[in-house]
């Protein structure tokens, strides 16, 4: 990648975004523009992906809402994301969480992840 | 009609995203435009037409032939490696060994941007023309891209001139009209055009004011 090209992405690179991984449950607070004015809504839910690099990496987060499916994917460095909380982490062995699509309820939940002691 | 062209030489850099004010991912094709240098301007006396010759790039000078160095020290600049005319009708507004670079272009301009395409070698009609090619079944053995039939039998009993069928493609002269320019930084050079441009990464481009000023086409 050309020197110019590396410093345009490395500038629009955020760093308020807070390390998280797949099967995290985050709160991803998400500016919305209706007309003129623009408000805050939340999505929760838990990550069943992270993908790309650099500026280009992308999460997507699944819930349910109202007993449906309800997956949004989000450019991690993305201006329109106004913050993103981390609820809980989750413990998963795999990188991509497909398989939470067909679970649903008690099935589908995951074991919160401890932290390695020191 | 008076119609003022402005326009500059560059190197295609590459492509990368970059986000909007309200927050939408742009594809944009990053130009590393000019600084060029103004190196002869042609007005109706004597030359018959009105333009302007951008010099851009750099060469080593004992690789430049005698009759462009000749050319060069004429118009008092260090020899480049790419010559381009282009056609205006206020070329009598530059001076020779004026300087033009990515700044004569502002944020949401409409342009053109000519470039030489990839070279794609020998091709066959269902990527050098778009042809469907034949049935993946119904009996087709071994012709599933190939062009069909190309004409009649006795009457005409040749095959027309100009029918499409496989050879060369790409490594032509190509303009892509209509692109907007999403953002300049004139401290780098560099242009930001939405969409794609012809040709390799470090090739040279010609970026130039649009001929048709209709509403921009948009990446797709």
């Amino acid at each position: 990648m050309h020197t110019a090209i590396a410093d345009l992405e490395r500038a629009q690179i955020r760093s308020d975004i807070p390390e998280f991984r797949p099967g995290d449950t985050l709160k991803v607070h998400v500016r919305v523009v209706e007309g003129t004015r623009s408000r805050i809504q939340v999505f929760q839910g838990v990550v069943i992906r992270r993908q790309g690099g650099g500026v280009r990496e992308t999460f997507t987060v699944r819930k349910i809402s109202y007993g449906v499916g309800v997956e949004r994917t989000f450019p991690v460095h993305s201006p329109s994301i106004d913050k993103i909380e981390v609820v809980t982490r989750g413990r998963v062995r795999r990188a991509k969480l497909y398989y939470l699509r067909s679970l649903r309820g008690k099935a589908a939940r995951i074991r919160e992840r401890r932290e390695p002691v020191g | 009609m008076a119609k003022q062209i402005k326009g500059v030489l560059g190197t295609k850099l590459g492509m990368t995203q970059v986000f909007s004010d309200d927050g939408k991912i742009v594809p944009v094709t990053v130009v590393q435009a000019g600084p060029c240098v103004v190196t002869a301007v042609r007005s109706p006396q004597p030359d018959g037409y009105r333009a302007v010759q951008f010099g851009y790039g750099d060469i080593d000078p004992h690789r430049v032939n005698k009759p462009e160095a000749g050319h060069f020290r004429k118009a008092g600049v260090t020899p480049r490696r790419y010559l381009v005319e282009l056609r205006t009708d206020d070329a009598e507004s530059y001076t020779v060994g004026q300087e033009v670079a990515a700044d004569v272009f502002a944020a949401g301009d409409l342009v053109d941007v000519t470039g030489r395409s990839k070279g794609k070698g020998t091709a066959g009609v269902m990527k050098r023309h778009g042809f469907k090619g034949l049935s993946a079944s119904h009996g087709t053995e071994r012709k599933h891209r190939s062009p069909g039939s190309i004409g009649g039998c006795a009457t005409p009993g040749r095959v027309f001139k100009g029918l499409r069928m496989a050879g060369r493609m790409g490594n032509m002269r190509s303009t892509t009209p209509r692109l907007t320019v999403h953002a300049v930084d004139p401290e780098r050079n560099l242009l930001l055009i939405r969409g794609a441009v012809p040709g390799p990464k470090g090739s040279l481009v010609i970026v130039r004011t649009a001929a048709k000023q209709l509403a921009p086409k948009e990446a797709r």
